[in-house]
């Protein structure tokens, strides 16, 4: 499974600069909002999804070489937090969907947690 | 916490500082400020704004006037929820006796929509001091919550930590810490609760005197005596 599987699966707008997600597949998958239990928990080259859009999600998922953030119901991040998602090579998506309902769909689709 | 027993407990405990920082709120400080009247207790307008990360900031300032606009921003950026006293406890607004006056109807106990940067930007254009409250605390303390200090917060020179950790444990945990001056005000909700440590030089109790504290400059100080841990 690759990220462009899930962009599309998912129906997923991509908040960063395109580039070609065929080739990037996450290891697991890791939900949380609290971000120093993402800084402590989530794999490294994992899928991270949450609902928290403060610009600290970059640093985070930079830090843990994240292959994705996918932000839920529809919380929007800043300008200055895509920029600099685009400048780290952080991929950043989002979805009108809850968390619960895109874990599912991620784990219908066959990601599992480590 | 009545106003007058709140002036009492601070007279008790030879504390003349006090900033009053309900949350999403600024109801009940209008009268704080009436029953320390006479006491030689100056009181601080302020409010511990709950940001849409789910971080619990303070908003501290000189008049009621720059409180009061503080609170017109939150009050439109507070989703229309009612509280439900039996879950949440009762929001009463008194009088400087303590006295019933109203009750709040919306639920304070929220987020805003406002977001750490912006309360940065707001409580800066009115003229007042941002604390970012219980750091280290797992419910809406800013380090759990976003994982590190945010660059919004950078350059904000003082942060607060909870009553349950000491300064020196606080700074070997977060080591971002050792840059920022510290205070521990004990996020008091009840009388016995008051901590009392934070000690000042300054000319007179005013936001801008604060901040030369924090900064040690002009001969303005600030530390933290006695912790009563």
């Amino acid at each position: 499974m690759n990220i462009q599987q899930i962009i599309d699966k998912l129906e997923l707008k991509v908040l960063t600069e395109p580039r070609d997600f065929t080739s990037v597949t996450p290891t697991f998958g890791y939900s949380s909002d609290l971000l120093s239990c993402v800084m402590a928990g989530a794999p490294k080259q994992g899928i991270w999804v949450t609902l928290q859009a403060h610009g600290n999600i970059v640093a985070v998922a930079a830090l843990l070489e994240l292959t994705a953030v996918i932000i839920t119901e529809g919380a929007m991040p800043d300008e200055n937090t895509i920029q600099k998602a685009n400048d780290e090579g952080v991929t950043l998506l989002s979805t009108s969907n809850s968390t619960f309902s895109t874990i599912g769909q991620l784990w219908e689709m066959g990601l599992r947690n480590p | 916490m009545i106003p007058p027993l709140i002036v009492q407990e601070a007279l008790d405990l030879g504390i003349n500082l006090l900033a009053i920082t309900d949350h999403n709120s600024s109801g009940n400080i209008s009268a704080v400020i009436k029953a320390a009247e006479g006491t030689g207790i100056h009181i601080l307008p302020g409010m511990e704004l709950q940001t849409q990360e789910e971080v619990h900031v303070l908003c501290i300032f000189d008049t009621l006037e720059q409180i009061q606009t503080l609170q017109k921003i939150v009050d439109v950026s507070l989703p229309p929820f009612q509280n439900n006293p039996d879950l949440f406890g009762e929001q009463f607004v008194v009088d400087e006796t303590g006295d019933f006056l109203y009750r709040e109807e919306r639920l304070l106990l929220t987020s805003s929509s406002v977001s750490i940067k912006s309360a940065c930007e707001h409580v800066k254009a009115l003229g007042g001091i941002l604390i970012p409250a219980h750091i280290n605390r797992k419910a809406f303390g800013l380090l759990p919550t976003l994982g590190l200090i945010p660059e919004e917060l950078e350059n904000n020179p003082v942060m607060e930590i909870s009553r349950h950790i000491t300064i020196q444990k606080a700074v070997e945990t977060y080591s971002q810490l050792s840059k920022y001056q510290i205070i521990q005000s004990g996020d008091v909700h009840r009388l016995d609760e008051f901590l009392g440590v934070n000690y000042f030089d300054l000319e007179e109790p005013t936001i801008a005197e604060l901040k030369k504290a924090f900064l040690k400059i002009d001969e303005r100080n600030f530390q933290i005596r006695h912790p009563n841990l």
